[in-house]
């Protein structure tokens, strides 16, 4: 129904129940002692990856080897990419690395950062009447407004975002030098599960120019590993590389993209959680006067971002600091900011915007309102016997969530262990109706005898 | 359907309680998100008066399948000229309400203006009662 690029491994998945109670969405539920993930409310966020202490959450990337089809092939990476190497390891080793490692072409996503904030100041100017304007750039936030908030999708802006624009670029500026597309494979290194679930499945689009997706990490792993190998005194091929300006680097940060919009009053929001607080008050009109509004699932942006291989504070001050050489160079006139984009510029705002976002909502009970309220008034009368403590041994993460299980069919009462007991005491339940109850919900090998201590 | 809610006297850090919870009920139904809002919008104001100036009051809250009613009662000084209450800019808050930010004397002209039908009744020292309908078709 809905792509996801997150799946439960169930070999691996030992139904602990960690990632159930951390899902913003409760997209997650436990059954036959396995973690199962309710596909119309996940957003991709990868809160569950985050808290699996058994690696059973698997991130779907495509074959690393995948880019050598191709007689073109061009990285497109994060700008979070380099802020994961130590000082040592330079932007330009990295990228001359990149090649070795046998992409023909290098090209960082941010380098159409300023496009991307181009495009949205315009759309902004032509679009007053959808105050506040939303930000199009995490896909997380975007999956989680169209399922949780559909009264804000016309707030978020229908505007491609860099990693879209950047492959446009790379399409065009390829096919400036005779190259054609089927030579040309777009691959792009993600650092977290909703880019890749927006390739796959970009909202407002029919088809990603994105070829394939590679894990951030695996590609982090490789690189440093050639650089090792070919030691400190190897003659790197020299290679054409792009210089990002100040603002670019730091757009992917919390703040970025809200330093340099045009807007009066502006938010910057990272952590889901946080997000979603906002998100409840602005649907309240309780928010005055804000124009526009930049909303991050991970704390710390992409610094923070799921595959991000090292301590997120330690990539964002990386990151700062190449932007505080890229300013010095911008002051000192080396460096004119973002030429090379400069040439496509005007094509590529034109082709910036995507179709309105459509709501998906993940919360109605039923298509029909009387029946939804129906089901409402038996969520409501079973809310008053259960025990309200949210303990998830039913397998769902709230009493709450659990009852809705009930009245549309997913789930049976007697999943409930204080109402299993109740059935009990009333001898209108056996112990092994209750035990096998149990079982179905966390597996029949949770406890082995009697312990000792 | 039916909700109730209590809304405290100066309790500004939990205005919007009421309004909150009856959204998440509309959300469920799948009613028209821009109705929902106009129900959210009309409600948060209702529960700030009571909050601000009426010593609270109580929020009940009936949902069937074509409409919404509201009816939010406190016990507060009551209004003394409804038809002037209803102006917009037209307040008797008092400054230190004003400096929080409420009492700017839009609240019941932004409720008529949100809902289908206001019934505003008072009486002078004894409570105002505030009823509003919202059709969801």
């Amino acid at each position: 129904m809905f792509y996801h690029a997150l799946q439960i491994d169930d070999p691996r998945c030992i139904g602990c129940s960690r990632c159930m109670k951390v899902c913003p969405t409760e997209a997650i539920r436990i059954h036959g002692g396995k973690a199962s993930i309710q596909e119309h409310r996940c957003i991709d966020c990868g809160k569950c990856y985050e808290v699996c202490p058994a690696q059973a959450i698997a991130i779907k990337d495509d074959d690393f080897e995948s880019f050598r089809q191709y007689p073109h092939s061009v990285a497109l990476l994060p700008a979070v990419f380099m802020g994961q190497f130590p000082d040592d390891i330079s932007v330009s080793r990295v990228y001359a690395t990149l090649q070795e490692l046998g992409f023909a072409h290098v090209m960082e996503v941010e380098s159409a950062a300023m496009v991307y904030a181009d495009a949205k100041n315009r759309y902004a100017r032509e679009n007053q009447d959808k105050l506040p304007l939303i930000s199009s750039f995490c896909p997380a936030i975007v999956r989680l407004i169209q399922i949780k908030y559909p009264s804000l999708v016309e707030n978020v802006m229908p505007i491609k975002v860099p990693l879209d624009l950047s492959a446009m670029y790379a399409i065009e500026e390829l096919a400036s030098r005779g190259i054609p597309r089927e030579e040309i494979g777009l691959f792009y290194i993600t650092p977290c599960a909703a880019k890749i679930a927006a390739v796959k499945a970009p909202v407002g689009e029919e088809k990603s120019l994105i070829d394939g997706v590679i894990n951030m990490n695996l590609l982090y792993n490789r690189v440093y590993k050639k650089i090792k190998e070919l030691g400190k005194n190897h003659q790197y091929k020299p290679q054409h590389r792009q210089r990002l300006s100040a603002d670019a680097i730091l757009s992917t940060l919390t703040n970025g993209e809200r330093r340099i919009c045009t807007a009066k009053r502006s938010y910057a929001i990272d952590g889901i959680e946080n997000v979603m607080d906002f998100l409840d008050k602005l649907e309240n009109d309780e928010v005055e006067g804000v124009e526009f509004l930049e909303l991050r699932a991970c704390d710390q942006s992409c610094a923070g971002a799921l595959l991000s291989c090292d301590n997120r504070f330690l990539c964002g001050e990386r990151m700062y600091t190449r932007a505080r050489k890229a300013a010095e160079r911008e002051r000192n006139g080396e460096m004119p900011r973002d030429r090379e984009m400069d040439r496509y510029k005007d094509y590529l705002i034109e082709h910036s915007l995507v179709d309105e976002v459509q709501p998906r909502s993940m919360m109605v009970l039923d298509a029909d309102i009387s029946k939804a309220l129906e089901k409402m008034e038996r969520i409501e009368r079973m809310k008053e016997h259960l025990p309200q403590i949210d303990c998830g041994v039913c397998g769902a993460p709230t009493c709450e969530a659990f009852a809705t299980d009930v009245v549309s069919g997913q789930a049976n009462l007697h999943r409930c262990v204080f109402y299993r007991l109740h059935l009990e005491q009333a001898g209108k339940m056996t112990l092994s109706e209750g035990r096998s109850n149990m079982y179905s919900v966390w597996g029949d090998d949770r406890i082995s005898g009697e312990i000792e201590i | 359907m039916h909700q109730e809610y209590t809304v405290v006297e100066g309790d500004f850090v939990n205005a919007g309680k009421a309004s909150s919870s009856v959204k998440k009920t509309l959300k469920q139904l799948n009613v028209n998100p821009q109705v929902i809002k106009r129900v959210v919008v009309a409600l948060y104001e209702a529960e700030v008066n009571a909050i601000a100036h009426a010593y609270g009051g109580t929020v009940s809250v009936d949902i069937d399948a074509d409409k919404i009613r509201m009816v939010v009662a406190d016990s507060g000084p009551g209004i003394p000229d409804i038809a002037l209450a209803m102006q917009e800019g037209y307040s008797t808050a008092r400054p230190e309400v004003r400096d929080m930010g409420f009492g700017a004397g839009m609240g019941l002209p932004n409720m008529e203006k949100n809902v289908d039908r206001l019934n505003v009744t008072s009486e002078v020292g004894v409570g105002t009662t505030v009823e509003m309908e919202v059709n969801f078709a």
